[in-house]
């Protein structure tokens, strides 16, 4: 028998996650360069810092003015809906859980379709659209949590069954809507569902950026939680987790960072889905790890997916939802095909 | 018996169904109790109610003369440590479960285990002898190491009192006998208090210093396993002929049971025939 070397494994630990977040680091900035030089006008990836630091020229105007705040927006709702998927898939202990299965982006979506329908942006202006989408995602979200949570006691399986046929039920409503709507309406409501990291609102982009930095560090403070959660209910109550107070604080987190992403930049989906997944084969299903790197890679993913939209039939734009499901899908069914492991939530 | 675990009116249920109603138990410090009793007993209801996962209807559960109900979460879980039935085969190592016995002692927003949260969890699983299989994942381990993981990560709580489920069950004789030598070994070396459900009345006999049979959700018989393991006590309990005599070498009561068939038998041979044979014969 071997002397206790209690310190030894915990550095081994600590040393791999911490090779993991400053690999994911390096890859944001290299997604971060590339997603800058991509586009119309030609940018060599080298030449993007001297442009930042130089502060002049067309060239400057563009990557601050046009790109900047897409990348900045592609970080943000990219990060925010992979961690929502984390979490989802942790507390429903299901893999195919992601934000949109449980009728967040169908009730943003509807949210929408009647704004658009009646008009509303002519009356609220610029805000017309994300407020609507936010509502529509929040009562989708009352909607599921009040009736999977009844009698005080969290069913997360009740949840996930509400959450199903709210998707359902308001994406029979948004055809309805979308059969009666005039032809230009039908055209509005059918770029926002595409979804597009194009948001002239800046405003928009940094309330983004800051539910999705914020829900991290506040689900970080759960990981250790989530952990046990892994565990079964049963055993993360033996091990003194309040498992119904950290169901609903991370339910209602995850519902609403993916509400606000979907909000501000339409339906992407697939991110949710995809990413968590990828990073637990690669990087561990300890939530201390899966978390952060899950926001870092949802982010450099929609970078990415990002650059490809806008430069595959230049100078026109592909909606990125399109992007998200090609390259995602086929990246994960290669990925999952090679490393002969199975999808995992545990 | 001190009492360190004592069950006050303890009613508890599902819905509108009560299982349990005023029930009063009580478990003394440093020993292995064991809860026996048949299906459908309320055994495992009164296991859900102990560890708070079922709330109680009324009455109180004190542990160590403090009540359950006015503890945190956290100090819930340093003070008594549960080893349920059903282990989640995840993919976690075997280190990293045993370590989630360090969960109760963390302190708010800790991120991380300590150094000595690993000694602790290393020492552990070094008793239970699962040291080895630390790298490996929890799913790809026997249904006795896991058992025997569970064991080191209840143990890692460093609780007062340890409950198990049913700890023994769909294990082989082999590893049966592993667990409960090794229970019977904290019990003695640690001054651990145990409680247990078991279903196996010769383990609950050979391994137990207290036995609660339970019967329709009250205690139905509590004591020593002498006077509750009789055959008596559990043909009346369990609505079944046995015969009870002395293990021949342990000398605690072993339960044997025997066919309808025999027992006809018998019966037309001596005309008075009991389901019992207390003649023990010397070893």
């Amino acid at each position: 028998m071997k002397p206790p070397s209690g310190s030894v494994s915990r550095q081994i630990k600590l040393f791999r996650w911490g090779i993991s977040l400053l690999s994911l680091l390096i890859l944001t900035v290299v997604a971060f360069l590339l997603g800058m030089s991509a586009g119309e006008l030609d940018i060599s990836v080298w030449d993007v810092p001297r442009i930042m630091t130089e502060k002049e020229g067309v060239d400057y105007v563009v990557l601050t003015q046009i790109r900047l705040p897409r990348i900045i927006l592609a970080i943000a709702a990219g990060g925010g809906l992979s961690l929502s998927g984390a979490v989802l898939q942790g507390i429903y202990r299901n893999p195919l859980v992601e934000p949109f299965t449980l009728g967040i982006s169908g009730g943003a979506a509807l949210g929408v379709a009647l704004a658009i329908v009646f008009t509303l942006p002519a009356v609220l202006g610029a805000f017309a659209l994300p407020l609507a989408g936010f509502a529509g995602a929040l009562l989708a979200i009352v909607f599921v949590y009040v009736l999977g949570a009844r009698f005080g006691q969290v069913n997360v399986n009740n949840m996930l069954l509400i959450g199903v046929m709210v998707s359902f039920v308001s994406s029979s409503l948004m055809m309805l809507m979308m059969s009666l709507a005039t032809a230009r309406s039908l055209h509005s409501i059918i770029f926002w569902m595409m979804g597009s990291l194009d948001e002239p609102n800046a405003m928009l982009i940094r309330l983004t950026l800051f539910v999705s930095v914020t829900s991290l560090v506040i689900a970080g403070f759960f990981s250790r939680s989530l952990n046990a959660l892994r565990l079964g209910e049963a055993n993360a109550w033996h091990l003194g987790v309040n498992t119904g107070l950290t169901i609903r604080v991370m339910f209602i987190l995850a519902s609403l960072v993916a509400g606000v992403c979907v909000a501000s930049t339409g339906v992407i989906g697939f991110v949710g889905l995809v990413i968590p997944h990828l990073v637990r084969v690669l990087a561990g299903s300890d939530y201390r790890i899966l978390l952060p790197a899950s926001f870092l890679g949802g982010g450099i993913f929609l970078i990415i997916c990002d650059a490809i939209a806008r430069t595959i039939i230049a100078p026109n734009e592909l909606p990125i939802g399109v992007i998200t499901g090609i390259a995602g899908g086929i990246v994960f069914i290669v990925f999952l095909s090679r490393s002969k492991s199975t999808l995992k939530v545990n | 018996m001190s009492g360190f675990l004592t069950v006050q009116n303890f009613s508890c249920g599902y819905g509108d169904k009560f299982v349990l109603r005023n029930v009063n138990l009580e478990a003394g410090r440093g020993e292995i109790s064991g809860i026996i009793g048949p299906n459908g007993s309320g055994k495992t209801t009164l296991f859900r109610g102990l560890t708070g996962e079922l709330p109680a209807r009324s009455g109180e559960v004190l542990l160590n003369g403090r009540n359950l109900r006015q503890m945190s979460f956290n100090e819930r879980a340093r003070s008594m440590a549960v080893v349920a039935q059903h282990v989640f085969a995840t993919d976690v190592t075997v280190e990293e479960y045993v370590l989630m016995g360090r969960l109760p002692h963390r302190k708010q927003f800790q991120l991380f285990e300590t150094r000595e949260d690993y000694e602790i969890a290393h020492h552990y699983m070094q008793l239970t002898n699962v040291y080895g299989l630390r790298n490996k994942l929890m799913s790809k381990i026997s249904g006795g190491e896991q058992q025997l993981a569970n064991i080191a990560r209840a143990l890692t709580q460093q609780p007062e009192l340890l409950l198990l489920d049913e700890p023994t069950s769909h294990l082989d004789i082999t590893h049966q006998v592993q667990i409960l030598n090794l229970i019977q070994k904290l019990n003695e070396e640690m001054k651990l208090s145990v409680l247990m459900i078991i279903h196996d009345l010769n383990l609950a006999g050979e391994y137990c210093d207290y036995l609660v049979m339970l019967k329709n959700g009250q205690p139905f018989k509590q004591g020593l396993p002498d006077e509750v393991l009789n055959y008596q006590v559990i043909e009346q309990g369990y609505k079944t002929v046995v015969v009870v005599q002395p293990n021949p070498v342990s000398h605690k009561p072993a339960v044997f049971l025997v066919s309808d068939k025999i027992l006809k038998q018998k019966k037309e041979a001596s005309g008075q025939g009991e389901g019992q044979d207390q003649s023990g014969k010397d070893f």
